[in-house]
């Protein structure tokens, strides 16, 4: 049997402080302290307000990585303060780490944010299943094992807002729902049951809020503690936007099914051709750019484009392989 | 000392043959001085570019899964020049080799043009190859023009550090994303002075560049801003589609974030061919639009 020892470490903490009743700016403030290998992040959270300020302030409450309360950020990193080991973040970051909430901007008390913006993303996507209940129903309305499987993690969701704070969107678009909410959408348009599919998604592709925003850069899926990988979640709803016959002729949808022409025809793209496809008439705003990049020898006419070997092939892969129409 | 040849399947994906030649050319001029050999897989298409699954996800894993067939009738492993097409492609390697079914699918159609996909072949991007399988200590060993005299800041672009699941699949010093290491320390081995900024990670906004061009701008503006209160002379990303992003339009990026931002970007090609000599006609500068000010 392999014995355990309890280790120690000195870690500094910089830890984020504002109450936004009296402060005009917020101020951190360090603390040295002697971790050990068993604690994690929420049990520094604990010492800092019972053994050095008791004016500390932070939301927790189970304690098992369920309730989806302590979600803080370290060193940048979204993270449940509950399930977080600190070993793992010293190995991380090393013996400097910076405690900060979820969202600085929305701090009101130290690392207590006003959620607001979640819960009101969470409510526009309409997290509940729509569908006509009988009141007097005469057998269950039975969903097959296969079928509930098509909600994949979503389901998983604990409502921490780690990826919505983590998105880069969020940040800068106040109109973006955010990858939490589309993952929550995900889970009722998958849901058999559900009679509002089409309706709900109507409303998730809409510009500037919508499915189309997303920059695809998997922060999402990396802050997720429950590893409901959000941005799989809209690229499915992407593709139901399709499937469905949702989906609208714009940018971004045109820009999609642009590759596909263009592979199809260069098996590689023709950059200035996709942006034409995408952009139709507003491709004029993108020519002083066009000009710039000609000039340095950036932009290759589509006569001069060297094709894919085999091209061929590439053609019939496409006839035999495409599975949606646009 | 000699170094055993090294040699890979290239997959250029399509910006080095159109937007960013000083790419393909970069590439091209340090395999020679790092004696690799690169045999270009010119039968490849475009990897969709994270665009293409979001309307047909199938014909993008056939489209991929095809490439890669290419790269393992050569038995090599695939090198890939963008973070992006890097991305795409081992995400397909990941999702039929572990599923046994989808496999199957994609199999039956690459059957109809002779092809197979086996799972064979290794996907790796050429800034982790380099790392891998050549080494940092031997990159320094042959720095004959160190970067002492420049302060510079990595870009690492989302699509080679995100999801760290495919980083731990493909190469043998996966990094966290929150703390990624590779393209710093290729500066340190350059010799140069690599620069910390809260950006050198975060998204540089070009997959919504057409769709949601405000958001985009903002978001490669802050990654140039913060390069400069970094004190950065230059940017470097293993990406070409950050390098876009970054390079040309900076007055796109100032507008929206109202500061003037501007930073010579250079390839990480470019930047390990400074630093083993190549010439500057090698690496292509003439192809940037922030003018490379300090050759």
């Amino acid at each position: 049997m392999s014995t355990h020892k309890i280790t120690t470490k000195k870690v500094n903490f910089k830890v984020f402080r504002f109450n936004a009743d009296v402060d005009y700016l917020p101020y951190y403030e360090d603390y040295n302290m002697e971790v050990t290998s068993e604690e994690v992040v929420l049990d520094i959270l604990n010492r800092i307000k019972w053994d050095h300020d008791g004016s500390f302030s932070y939301r927790r409450s189970c304690r098992h990585g369920i309730c989806g309360t302590c979600a803080i950020k370290v060193n940048g990193r979204s993270t449940l303060a509950c399930k977080e080991r600190m070993n793992d973040m010293i190995e991380l970051f090393g013996n400097e780490l910076t405690i900060e909430p979820l969202s600085v901007k929305r701090a009101i008390k130290d690392l207590i944010i006003d959620k607001g913006d979640f819960w009101e993303k969470h409510e526009a996507i309409h997290p509940y299943l729509i569908s006509d209940v009988q009141e007097h129903p005469e057998h269950e309305h039975i969903v097959t094992p296969e079928e509930a499987e098509r909600l994949l993690e979503a389901d998983l969701c604990i409502q921490c807002g780690a990826c919505h704070y983590a998105c880069p969107v969020v940040e800068i678009n106040d109109d973006f729902f955010g990858p939490a909410a589309f993952a929550k959408a995900y889970r009722f348009e998958a849901d058999v049951r559900d009679d509002a599919i089409d309706e709900r998604l109507q409303e998730l592709h809409q510009e500037k809020q919508g499915l189309w925003d997303c920059v695809k850069c998997f922060e999402c899926a990396e802050a997720c503690p429950k590893d409901v990988n959000p941005i799989d979640k809209i690229t499915k709803l992407h593709q139901m936007l399709f499937q469905r016959g949702v989906a609208t002729s714009n940018v971004a949808t045109r820009h999609a099914v642009a590759f596909k022409h263009s592979i199809a025809k260069f098996g590689v793209l023709d950059e200035g051709g996709m942006v034409l496809y995408s952009e139709r008439l507003a491709i004029v705003k993108h020519v002083p750019l066009a000009i710039k990049m000609f000039v340095k020898g950036k932009i290759v006419p589509p006569w001069s484009i060297v094709k894919s070997t085999n091209l061929d092939e590439i053609q019939k892969l496409i006839k035999s392989s495409s599975t949606a129409k646009f | 000392m000699k170094m055993k040849k090294l040699k890979y399947a290239l997959f250029t994906g399509c910006t080095a043959k159109q937007s960013t030649p000083e790419q393909m050319m970069s590439t091209l001029a340090v395999a020679k001085k790092l004696n690799i050999e690169l045999v270009e897989l010119t039968e490849a298409s475009c990897c969709g570019a994270s665009h293409l699954q979001d309307y047909d996800d199938f014909l993008s894993l056939v489209l991929n899964a095809r490439n890669i067939a290419y790269a393992e009738k050569h038995e090599l492993t695939m090198v890939t020049i963008c973070n992006t097409c890097q991305l795409n492609t081992a995400m397909t390697k990941h999702r039929l080799d572990n599923n046994a079914e989808l496999k199957a699918k994609v199999n039956e159609k690459l059957g109809e043009v002779g092809l197979e996909y086996k799972g064979t072949s290794n996907i790796i991007h050429f800034l982790y190859a380099i790392i891998d399988d050549i080494g940092l200590d031997k990159i320094k060993e042959m720095v004959v023009t160190p970067l002492s005299q420049f302060n510079i800041a990595p870009f690492y672009g989302c699509h080679n550090i995100r999801p760290s699941e495919l980083q731990n699949e493909t190469h043998k010093t996966p990094e966290n994303p929150y703390n990624p290491r590779s393209l710093d320390d290729l500066i340190i081995a350059c010799g140069g002075n690599n620069v910390d900024y809260v950006e050198k990670n975060k998204c540089c906004g070009f997959h919504v560049e057409l769709q949601a061009p405000h958001t985009s701008a903002v978001l490669a503006g802050k990654a140039v801003s913060g390069a400069m209160d970094a004190n950065a002379d230059w940017m470097v990303t293993p990406c070409p589609l950050c390098h876009l992003k970054l390079d040309t339009q900076t007055n796109h990026l100032s507008e929206a974030i109202g500061r003037e931002v501007a930073l010579p970007v250079l390839h990480m090609q470019q930047m390990l061919g400074l630093a083993l000599g190549c010439t500057n006609e090698e690496l292509g500068f003439k192809h940037h639009i922030e003018k490379v000010n300090f050759i």
